[in-house]
């Protein structure tokens, strides 16, 4: 009886944390910031150069920011808002319910802040975090190379001792808006004697660091989201480095977890309108108001009940990771599908839009948004570890199978 | 709600899993079939079930039932899959006990609940008259005699119809075939006069019957609900039945998984384990995150069902069609990667191809509620 009681009092009090959280949110998100993204300029990304492209867009991410719900499950003494997991999920939710979206995305609040708040030093923490959380510094990842997609760990970036720094050279690839960031966290080569992935180290440093240039890439897409870049004689404190020196393998490998559980939640699942009624706008219903084309129908309709479905995966691996019951492995298993799947959406999204949905240039078509967004989707599968790499990786790890 | 079982959800599973793994592993049902069992299921773990309280899992407190929710349910039908234990659990103890609680008027209730708790009463719901799962298609005509009335027509594939203790027949005591309107729940007693029962050995070795009605005249109290509005809730009690099966079908999909995997593990071919090679490797990999999402989506349409029944008929849907779609691909991998063996009759496996299929039937298949959910999506 005495548990039935705690956890009646607790709910209670989730349910408080609701109601506030809903009249806030209701009175704090600027209407505008209420529909989803429709362009990169949508999206706040933060950093030093970084500019607002409306005023909705500033009010909203500093009203979160001030409250520490750019990252609301960080601790308050790192810029975070310190909610419990329960808390957070019941904030996503209400910002769900109300279509919010994020104030700030960024690949330190995705990516390195999980990895820092788990091997990062004292002093690291609390010269990063904040900054992240904050929108302050933009930063960017370096870990593919030119020989090293899929077999990441055989990376050739030197990093070589030289008193307190290490003289970093080499050349990294598809880094994701390096262009923008301020910093960039990286994996370099510290042991070339050791075994490939005994001599890795995880290090940061400054993108205007001297050496350091970077080259976009034009995609299918005709954007240029990735970059090469480029590190000649870059010099940087050994101070810098996450973890213990040649052990960065742990840290790249906890981060990608986070990457991955990223990726797969790309895409806009469950917000906007549904599928079926966007193809109707295209496609035309029939007298009952049904689609007016049963295969199309029936593609959208088993794509909803599989997103519907990956949906209550993703709740459950966050259930199960508050209950220390999830597999480290399991976000390869959500990044596997939810890329798979946000390729299908957008293979549906231009069947159903058909010859509209070819326009490359115009007002109309706001620059080819449709057929650009699908193109940017294949790179799903690919980034971050292609979808084999992570059938390989459940293959081994979850399932325990031989010589994988 | 968390999307993970609690504790006592938990102790439910381990003391469910025990008594049926150790009671009626897939031998028991082989043993069954062989030997052409009149009962089709085994009457002693029945009365175990009803000690353990399962036979009474939904029924409430006051009726002698322990009073549990879906969730509870599902736990119990998924180590039912594991091992495709035949049992009245879903027939009586989830689709009849439901419609009852739902639907009955105090003296149904009394009359029948508690016997339901106790193990001593056998029922079922006849619904389906076709080749599929149509709920609004039925016709069978129930027409007002004297106080009550009278019911003619078939029922097929009506699960435990041979066994049962009491019918709850839906028929059509207004409008036509198609229309939500018109539709009445009566209970019948199977020995009534004019009602024919014939057996239907099925693939799966589970019990199922056919029945005719010819002229089987009934009394006004045997009404349950109210008469010609009984769609509401039915749709209620077959998403409840859905639900369960979904959760039979997570059971069926992960042990026929598990089994697979061993064998990947331990069939040797040109001189390596069979699990080595990446074809099969990322096949498997592929399944398991299947089944991963199924459970998933399945335990997220019964506590939806728990918290309203109504509200919860979309993620019932999903869970559904995505069992059905995630089973049948789980049977067919395992029979595949078992090779020669897995055609066998002696083997296992054959078993969870043919009572898969049947569960992928049974209150309607993938594309049923596929399209349902794309009618609740107004496309």
């Amino acid at each position: 009886m005495t548990d039935l009681k705690t956890s009646d009092s607790e709910s209670a009090d989730l349910e408080t944390f609701r109601n506030d959280t809903r009249a806030w949110l209701e009175a704090n998100c600027p209407p505008e910031m209420r529909k989803p993204a429709t362009s990169d300029a949508d999206v706040f990304w933060g950093g030093r150069n970084a500019k607002f492209s409306s005023e909705p867009q500033r009010i909203w991410f500093e009203r979160m920011r001030d409250k520490g719900w750019t990252v609301p499950d960080w601790p308050r003494e790192y810029g975070g808002g310190g909610l419990s997991a329960a808390e957070h999920k019941v904030l996503r939710a209400e910002m769900a319910r109300i279509g919010a979206r994020p104030p700030l995305s960024s690949f330190g609040i995705w990516m390195l802040g999980p990895a820092l708040l788990k091997y990062g030093n004292e002093a690291q923490k609390k010269e990063h975090l904040p900054k992240i959380a904050a929108g302050e510094i933009r930063w960017c990842q370096g870990y593919s190379e030119p020989n090293a997609g899929s077999d990441l760990a055989s990376l050739q970036t030197r990093a070589e001792s030289d008193g307190d720094d290490f003289i970093i050279n080499g050349q990294k690839i598809w880094t994701s808006y390096a262009n923008y960031a301020d910093w960039i966290f990286c994996l370099v080569r510290t042991d070339p004697t050791a075994k490939k992935h005994d001599g890795i180290s995880f290090i940061l440093f400054d993108m205007a660091s001297k050496g350091v240039s970077t080259k976009p890439i034009l995609l299918i897409s005709g954007y240029s989201p990735f970059c090469e870049t480029f590190f000649d004689n870059v010099r940087v404190p050994k101070s810098h480095v996450v973890g213990t020196i040649n052990r960065g393998w742990d840290v790249a490998k906890y981060l990608l977890q986070h990457e991955r559980a990223m990726i797969s939640g790309m895409g806009e699942r469950g917000v906007g309108r549904p599928l079926g009624q966007i193809a109707a706008d295209s496609v035309g219903t029939d007298g009952q108001g049904r689609l007016d084309d049963a295969m199309l129908r029936g593609r959208i309709a088993t794509f909803d009940v599989d997103e519907a479905a990956l949906a209550a995966c993703a709740e459950r691996a966050v259930d199960l990771a508050k209950a220390g019951q999830a597999h480290p492995a399991f976000s390869s298993a959500m990044k596997y599908y939810g890329t798979e799947l946000n390729k299908r959406r957008h293979e549906i999204l231009m069947s159903a839009g058909g010859v509209d949905a070819l326009e490359w240039e115009s007002e109309r078509s706001r620059q080819g948004a449709r057929p650009r967004a699908w193109l940017r989707t294949k790179a799903n599968s690919i980034e971050g570890g292609t979808s084999e790499v992570m059938l390989g990786i459940v293959a081994k790890r979850i399932l325990d199978l031989p010589g994988a | 709600m968390a999307l993970v079982l609690t504790e006592e959800q938990s102790m439910l599973r381990d003391s469910a899993r025990g008594l049926i793994s150790d009671k009626a592993p897939v031998s028991h049902l082989r043993h069954l079939r062989d030997s052409k069992d009149p009962t089709g299921f085994s009457k002693d773990l029945w009365h175990s079930f009803a000690e353990m309280g399962f036979a009474g899992l939904l029924v409430p407190e006051e009726f002698g039932g322990s009073g549990l929710g879906f969730v509870e349910a599902g736990i119990i039908m998924e180590e039912i899959g594991r091992t495709l234990m035949p049992s009245p659990f879903l027939a009586t103890s989830v689709v009849a006990a439901s419609v009852l609680t739902r639907g009955g008027n105090a003296a149904q209730k009394s009359e029948y609940l508690s016997k339901i708790a106790n193990g001593s009463l056998l029922a079922t719901l006849a619904i389906d008259e076709g080749a599929k799962h149509r709920p609004l298609q039925t016709s069978l005509k129930a027409v007002r005699a004297g106080n009550g009335f009278k019911l003619s027509g078939a029922k097929a594939l009506v699960i435990d119809g041979h066994v049962a203790d009491l019918l709850i027949v839906a028929a059509r005591t207004a409008g036509s075939a198609g229309e939500r309107e018109g539709l009445t729940l009566f209970l019948v007693n199977p020995k009534a006069k004019g009602v024919a029962i014939e057996r239907t050995i099925m693939v799966d070795a589970h019990n199922a019957a056919r029945i005719e009605f010819a002229n089987v005249e009934v009394t006004a109290d045997s009404v349950l609900g109210e008469v010609d509005q009984a769609a509401g809730l039915l749709d209620g009690v077959l998403d409840i039945g859905r639900g369960a099966v979904a959760a039979e079908m997570v059971g069926l999909s992960d042990e026929v998984f598990g089994r697979t995997v061993e064998y990947l593990k331990s069939r040797k071919q040109f001189g390596k384990l069979i699990g080595e090679f990446q074809a099969l490797q990322h096949r498997a990999a592929e399944l398991y995150i299947d089944i991963e999402i199924t459970r998933a989506a399945t335990m997220k349409a019964l506590q939806a069902l728990d918290a309203d029944v109504v509200k919860a008929a979309p993620a019932v849907a999903v869970a559904k069609a995505r069992a059905g779609t995630t089973a049948t691909r789980a049977v067919q991998e395992g029979v595949q990667m078992h090779g020669g063996m897995g055609m066998t009759d002696q083997f296992d496996i054959g078993f969870f191809m043919k009572r898969a299929r049947v569960c992928e039937e049974l209150f309607g298949d993938a594309n049923y509620h596929t399209e349902q959910l794309a009618r609740a999506r107004g496309y």
